[in-house]
């Protein structure tokens, strides 16, 4: 991992222009280095998906970005400054420099048609000049590369399991070869191992690959697992930014070591929690993954 | 003392065009006054079945269910009554309360369909059992479920199954659908009154943590079939069966991630 | 495959069953009016036409009713329906055919219509909510709350008897020769466009209303946002992840409307004066023509398991999940 910046957002602001209005997003700061993974942990109604769809300009109305920027730093050299792009442009950018992994378990593959058709339409979209056997070629390999195999290309996403939905899924984001993948809540609706061989995929392909992940998640003992670095949201701002290690051990805003006391720790000491196995115990209270550590 | 007993108990679904599915297949094991046992399974182990069939919403196809060594009755008067002893707390506490009603018609209810207390103190009792789950009954007791956050209204399900003082709690995915920061207190609620009410709680969940932390016993439940079973820690620390260590190691566990890299003290404010 | 071998085989028992209570109702009533009729019109009606009555309407209670039961398939398979009384005993399979074209032909073309106008129209407005656009609705729904009587008359009274523009009723001018030709052609479209025009403004609130709806409904769906972060074009992103589902509820919805093209129209048809089923169900019943009646009542009956035919067929080529669960 380098220090190389990839996407420089500054004072991004979204609200939702309801009655009365709600600030979603507040003057968020943060940069995404090339390379990396940046979690982003926050619980339900932080923001954090208002960010990662503002980035990428999907709000719907009443969703309206008020204020800041965010800068792309491409590998050709250029900045891209997602500000000033029309909607055309926004549409190109889209996918194929930044392409998305949402929770796949649950419908973010349209019903109604194939797995082959819908990874199909990315090309037929971003690179037109293909041909139909080249896309089918093209889709047939990542659906190889993510495990899902290219025999499912004619299926239709009911017939596959959720484990295999997500794979899809993230088959579809490697399309372009993007340099960014934001991922919202990607493995939340996966049984435990299922999650664990997901992550693992994701970890194997952007070492091949190279590409930065910004991965959303209200599972805080995951986000410290495997990414390099954490941002904490909470009602529409970053509260705080640091390395994986240092929100684990030196968290220094009070809200991060909350969200630390909320996850009791699976392997750790049992602490100020003692429950005798007759079936008494002194205590309610229960030693968390941020105790452990002390 | 309430015990309940399932002794090889089966559960064989149909499924037209895919035959039977065998969701329990030979599942025994004792709930008990003042024990909390932990059901721990990943979605399709058939542990929500289990849950079915405790509150007799499915019956089994075959095995026994025994209260207090007695059948579970399977209809009238008698089986309203092992209702009252074995009450439920479900997932999704908006799901599980109408929300056309108060809190205080909610709790109210089960008061007065099981004759708990007498008319006159029923008032009294709902206050009570919102000031048991935490509560504050004042500012609480007339509101309608959309009107409160999830963790409320999961303290209002709670107090609901309570009502009947119950001898057995299952706790089917309590926590899972609230807001991270709210778990533990929800957790720590239940046990506290399993504690001061010498509750017998079946705790099922897919979190491993929680389970280790908040019950007795630990079951792991796989395709239907009981893999493994212990105490608490034993069973976290040092899984004997193949399955329930693949799902203890792919449980994200940042103790064990940052071990060994140092672990500067941390003060709590 | 299994999906339409289940489906074939339903719907051929449903076919049978409503065929078979059409044979047991007369019986039960008694073909007392029937053999009235035929009593007081002895030496008219030729003797074969006698004995299909006989068999259509249980007078032949001398036979086992096994026979009548064959007998009567036998009728229903060389399509011979009876007589008409009140069409000068003419068979009754002829008078339908006679009156069929017509209200198929335009009732049909106007629902189709109406369907594909309202169903595009409500797309396009779900797909742009909120714009101003979304004044089309409560026109739309204006239209269609309007007793229908009332809008027919009134565009007769504006479009026809004010300004000319359409003949106010029949199916065509009383002197036209019908044939292919294209005069004839021509004169019964001016005739059936403004009949045509108010079954499509009346059905098109519903359809716009129920499609716009669904449209909001998918346009929250995960795929829908995942098709756009996919830069795909909105054009494709409408058409071919939004409407594509939104358009399922309203399949259900349009195979029951194409069921009543053939019985529903009664009173369009009786507005505009025109030759169709509709008038001439009415026609049979105040001539207490039970033939007919009869007659018009399996072709209707018919008449809506083949459209619900279609739209199985129609939901099973857009819903690929319905052909699995059904499998």
């Amino acid at each position: 991992m380098t220090h190389e910046p990839l996407l420089t957002i500054t004072d991004f602001s979204v609200v939702y222009d309801v009655d009365p209005p709600v600030e979603a997003v507040r003057d968020v700061s943060l940069t995404v280095r090339r390379g990396e993974i940046l979690g982003l942990a926050g619980e339900s109604g932080c923001g954090k998906t208002t960010l990662a769809y503002g980035i990428q300009r999907l709000l719907q109305p009443p969703a309206v970005i008020t204020s800041g920027s965010a800068v792309f730093h491409d590998a050709s050299g250029e900045d891209v400054d997602l500000n000033t792009l029309d909607a055309r442009q926004m549409r190109a950018f889209r996918w194929a420099k930044a392409s998305m992994v949402f929770q796949g378990a649950m419908n973010a593959l349209n019903p109604v048609l194939n797995i082959g058709r819908q990874l199909g339409d990315v090309f037929s979209t971003h690179r037109p000049q293909m041909s139909r056997a080249e896309r089918t070629e093209e889709s047939a390999g990542l659906l190889d590369l993510v495990g899902v195999g290219r025999d499912r290309l004619r299926s239709y996403p009911h017939e596959l399991s959720g484990g295999m939905r997500q794979r899809v899924m993230i088959a579809m984001a490697l399309a372009l070869k993007p340099q960014l993948m934001i991922m919202d809540e990607p493995t939340t609706a996966l049984d435990v191992l299922v999650q664990r061989e997901i992550l693992q995929q994701i970890s194997e392909l952007r070492h091949k690959l190279g590409f930065s992940v910004v991965f959303i998640t209200h599972d805080l003992p995951l986000l410290l697992e495997i990414s390099d670095r954490i941002a904490v949201m909470r009602e529409g701002r970053i509260v705080e930014l640091d390395t994986a290690e240092n929100i684990y051990h030196h968290a220094q805003h009070e809200y991060t070591r909350r969200l630390l006391g909320s996850f009791p720790s699976l392997t750790g000491d049992r602490g100020a929690f003692v429950r005798g196995s007759d079936g008494t115990s002194e205590q309610g209270r229960v030693v968390t993954a941020g105790e452990a550590a002390r | 003392m309430t015990t309940l007993e399932l002794k090889n108990v089966t559960k064989r679904y149909h499924v037209r065009g895919s035959g039977d599915i065998l969701a329990l297949d030979d599942v025994s094991f004792t709930l008990t006054s003042g024990r909390t046992l932990a059901l721990v399974g990943q979605s399709g182990s058939g542990k929500s079945t289990i849950a079915k069939i405790l509150t007799q919403l499915e019956r089994a196809t075959s095995g026994e269910i025994l209260l207090d060594g007695a059948p579970v009755p399977r209809r009238g008067r008698a089986l309203r009554r092992y209702r009252q002893q074995v009450r439920m707390v479900f997932q999704d506490p908006f799901a599980s309360l109408n929300p056309y009603h108060t809190v205080r018609h909610h709790i109210e209810r089960p008061l007065l369909l099981d004759h708990v207390v007498p008319r006159e103190e029923v008032e009294a009792e709902v206050v009570r059992l919102l000031e048991r789950v935490r509560l504050e009954p004042g500012s609480t007791i007339d509101r309608r479920p959309h009107e409160l956050s999830g963790g409320q209204r999961q303290r209002v399900a709670i107090a609901r199954a309570l009502a009947s003082r119950p001898g057995l709690l299952v706790a089917d995915e309590p926590v899972s659908m609230l807001d991270v920061s709210i778990r533990l207190g929800v957790l720590n609620l239940l046990a506290d009154l399993q504690r001061e009410s010498n509750l017998g709680v079946l705790y099922i969940t897919h979190d491993l943590a929680t389970a280790r932390h908040f019950s007795d016993e630990i079951m792991v439940l796989h395709h239907g079939t009981v893999v493994e079973r212990g105490l608490a820690d034993d069973v976290i620390l040092d899984p004997q069966h193949p399955y329930t260590r693949a799902l203890r190691d792919a449980s994200p566990d940042p103790e064990k991630h940052f071990s060994g890299r140092g672990s500067a003290a941390r003060t709590r404010s | 495959m299994r999906f339409f071998l289940r489906r074939g085989a339903f719907y051929l028992f449903t076919a049978w069953a409503a065929i078979t209570i059409n044979f047991f109702l007369p019986r039960m009533m008694k073909g007392d009016p029937v053999s009235a009729y035929l009593q007081k019109n002895q030496g008219k009606i030729s003797p074969e036409a006698i004995d299909s009555l006989r068999v259509l309407f249980g007078l032949d209670s001398d036979a086992p009713l096994w026979r009548q039961y064959l007998d009567y398939w036998g009728l229903m398979f060389s399509g011979d329906l009876g007589r008409s009384f009140s069409k000068g005993l003419a068979p009754v399979a002829d008078v339908i055919a006679g009156a069929l074209p017509w209200t198929v032909g335009l009732v049909g073309i106007a629902t189709i219509l109406g369907f594909f106008l309202g169903t595009s129209l409500g797309a396009l407005i779900g797909w742009r909510r909120g714009s101003r656009a979304d004044v089309i609705v409560p026109i739309a729904t204006f239209f269609s709350t309007v007793p229908y009587f009332w809008m027919g008359l009134i565009a007769i009274a504006l479009l026809s008897s004010t300004l000319g523009w359409f003949p106010a009723s029949h199916a065509y001018s009383k002197g036209a020769r019908p044939g292919f030709t294209l005069e004839f052609i021509g004169d019964v479209v001016q005739h059936g466009a403004l009949p045509a025009l108010t079954i499509v403004l009346a059905s098109l609130g519903g359809w716009v209303l129920g499609m716009r709806n669904m449209m909001i409904t998918v346009l929250d769906e995960d795929y829908v946002t995942v098709a756009q972060a996919k830069g795909l074009s909105p054009r494709r992103v409408m058409v071919s992840y939004a409407a594509r589902n939104a358009v399922l509820p309203q399949l259900s919805s349009f195979a029951l409307s194409l069921g009543f093209i053939v019985g529903g129209t009664l009173v369009m048809e009786l507005v505009f004066s025109y030759p169709g089923i509709g008038k001439l169900l009415l026609d049979a019943t105040t001539a207490k023509d039970y033939p007919l009646i009869q007659g018009l009542f399996l072709v209707i009956t018919l008449a809506v398991l083949v459209a619900n035919i279609l739209a199985d067929v129609a939901y099973a080529a857009l819903d690929p999940r319905t052909r699995q669960t059904e499998a």
